[in-house]
């Protein structure tokens, strides 16, 4: 927020310069990111395809399981945009079904992995002493486990017992959700803990300590809101992260079942006829593809606004 | 050095510890129960399924199955495979080559692009060949392996013809030819994993140089004379090293994924695509096996990264 709000205002306020106009914080944000010409495209795009699986299964209104035997695999035409798979059933709409899990997978492992790495990342950094040396030895010992092994492990082992109990489409999404947000949250809590050892020592913070403010007042008021920046930074990659992890999984066959055509699950039907129906495994991938690097042309954009010290 | 490498496997032990608590811990609360057929088989008597359960340790407390389960781990007793009918660790000993083949070439070709690219770009930042190599970073670590794979089949195998994709372990030919075959079929699982690698290398090789660089010791090694090429070689990139080193331990566990994902397109026959079919085939005891390998190499692969920590920053060796 530079320049953005006189520091005092006894200073030179009125002595011949101009007072810059009042800036919000998001304003600002939102001015410098637009620097980012990469992130802003990215942006459009992700925006694009997040409206598109919203709205697209009530404007494309073909079933996303209707069998067509006289339209096996058919390369992508005025009637099936984006072709056909071996059963005949219309690609674009399964793609846009797909979407809307893959993309809310990201979003809620996201959240997930956001929320337990500062919940982590904070108690670790605020008490210090024994409890953050357990903590970090916690999140040492979560970040040097095999994680697509794990998963594949846990999805195996509790797939059938979560069915049972949240049926089929919600079992599943919770136990993805769950585990890929379990060996994501590692960097986010390093991060915050980073962030709170500096934080709580700065003058700002000592002023509250000072004028009586509570542990979780201080947390709350002042050490988290200015921990946030490279803690939206990480978010944001890991929405990236957690799409992959969750196409890796359906490509192996392991994710969600076969009725339900995740992008990931897309390409493991199509990998067996690569050489019959090229286009059914290209858009499938071209999807995941996309979304991805535009999620990590927006991190960076948001790294370059929030997080300006680390240039990566 | 030989001190520092016995603290750093003396390090090892507790993480193989934790590892090997939380993999039994997910073994023991995950739902199911071994004798469950048994209940619901009118012919076994109540009284044999207890002797059972008891003749198994089912019932004892769960820190003392934890150590039997530890202790068979640890002598070599890693079970039976129920389908393909031999032991766990032979089954796992010949698949293990074919994987750190794959896994160490893709490495060594990660590094052969990130290490130039990456000092290259940062030594003209914001040029133009560093605006396209960063864009080509993102992309690289952008396109999940398994579509790299089944686009480079595309290309490669069906439309140019020029590489199988199907990898075999059984090749017919002998001598050179068979060097050649092995890398002919090689060649696109290892470029697959050491591209998506060397994509997010560079990116650490690039910002770690560039820290680098502003210092004034470069400057004072360039005042000296040295010409330009020694003063980066020799000066900067040794000290650039030290944190890149760093994330890329950090980065192991996903390399492993990697592998996993590239050995099941190409069927490579490793513990990666062993793990998978033996998932799919409900053969719990050589899952557990693999998992825990993969756990292990993942630690050995953690002490390499120490090692030449230690080797890069001699600051760190002998303390």
């Amino acid at each position: 927020m530079a320049g953005s709000t006189p520091a005092s205002l006894t200073g030179d306020a009125g002595a011949g310069r101009e007072l810059a106009p009042q800036v919000s914080p998001a304003l600002d944000t939102w001015r410098r990111f637009r620097r980012h010409r990469l992130a802003v495209i990215s942006a459009i795009i992700l925006l694009v395809m997040g409206l598109a699986v919203i709205l697209g299964p009530t404007l494309w209104r073909v079933p996303i399981d209707e069998i067509d035997f006289t339209a096996r695999m058919e390369p992508p035409s005025a009637v099936h945009p984006f072709g056909t798979d071996d059963l005949g059933q219309d690609l674009l709409a399964r793609m846009l079904y797909g979407g809307r899990i893959s993309l809310a997978v990201g979003l809620a492992t996201m959240l997930v992995s956001v929320l337990v790495g500062t919940l982590v990342g904070a108690v670790a950094g605020i008490s210090r002493g024994s409890v953050d040396a357990a903590l970090m030895l916690v999140t040492d010992l979560f970040l040097s486990l095999p994680q697509l092994p794990l998963l594949l492990l846990i999805i195996y082992l509790f797939r059938d017992a979560l069915k049972s109990v949240l049926g089929v489409e919600g079992g599943v999404f919770i136990l993805v959700v769950g585990v890929i947000g379990g060996f994501r949250w590692m960097p986010v809590a390093r991060l915050v803990r980073a962030q709170f050892l500096s934080l709580r020592e700065k003058e700002f913070v000592e002023a509250a300590r000072a004028l009586g403010a509570s542990t979780l007042r201080q947390v709350l008021r002042h050490i988290l809101p200015n921990a946030l920046g490279p803690v939206i930074v990480a978010g944001t990659i890991n929405v990236a992260d957690a799409i992959i992890a969750e196409s890796t999984l359906s490509f192996l066959g392991l994710g969600f079942p076969p009725d339900i055509p995740t992008w990931g699950r897309l390409l493991f039907e199509a990998k067996d006829y690569l050489d019959f129906a090229p286009h059914w495994a290209l858009f499938a991938g071209a999807a995941i593809f996309l979304t991805v690097l535009s999620i990590n042309f927006i991190g960076d954009g948001l790294r370059d606004v929030l997080d300006p010290r680390k240039v990566m | 050095m030989s001190r520092y490498l016995l603290r750093r496997l003396l390090i090892a032990v507790p993480s193989l510890i934790g590892i090997s608590i939380v993999l039994f811990t997910i073994l023991a609360l995950a739902p199911g129960d071994p004798f469950g057929e048994l209940a619901s088989n009118p012919a076994v008597p109540p009284e044999v399924r207890v002797a059972l359960r008891a003749k198994f340790g089912m019932d004892d407390p769960i820190v003392l199955r934890y150590l039997h389960w530890l202790v068979a781990m640890l002598q070599g007793d890693w079970g039976f495979s129920f389908v393909s009918r031999v032991n766990v660790d032979t089954l796992i000993w010949q698949r293990l080559p074919a994987t750190l083949l794959v896994i160490g070439s893709s490495q060594v070709l990660a590094l052969l692009i990130a290490l130039p690219v990456g000092v290259f770009a940062a030594t003209r930042p914001y040029s133009v060949f560093d605006q396209i190599a960063s864009t080509f970073a993102f992309i690289g670590f952008s396109l999940p392996t398994f579509f790299t794979g089944l686009l480079f089949i595309l290309l490669f195998s069906i439309h140019l013809d020029w590489l199988p994709f199907v990898f075999r372990s059984d090749l017919a030919a002998t001598g050179w030819r068979w060097y050649w075959e092995e890398f002919r079929q090689a060649i696109m699982p290892i470029a697959v994993l050491g591209m998506f690698q060397g994509a997010s290398w560079t990116r650490y090789v690039r910002s770690a140089v560039l820290d680098v660089i502003r210092l004034d010791y470069v400057t004072t090694a360039r005042a000296k004379g040295l010409r330009e090429g020694k003063v980066v070689i020799r000066h900067v990139v040794r000290n650039a090293l030290i944190p890149v080193v760093t994330l890329v331990a950090l980065q192991v566990p996903a390399i492993f994924g990697g592998a996993i994902v590239t050995e099941q397109i190409f069927r490579v026959p490793g513990i990666g695509s062993l793990l998978i079919n033996s998932i799919l085939q409900n053969d719990t005891p050589v899952i557990m096996g693999v998992t825990f390998v993969f756990a292990c190499l993942v630690i050995l692969f953690n002490l390499i990264a120490d090692v030449l920590y230690g080797w890069l920053d001699p600051r760190i060796a002998y303390r």
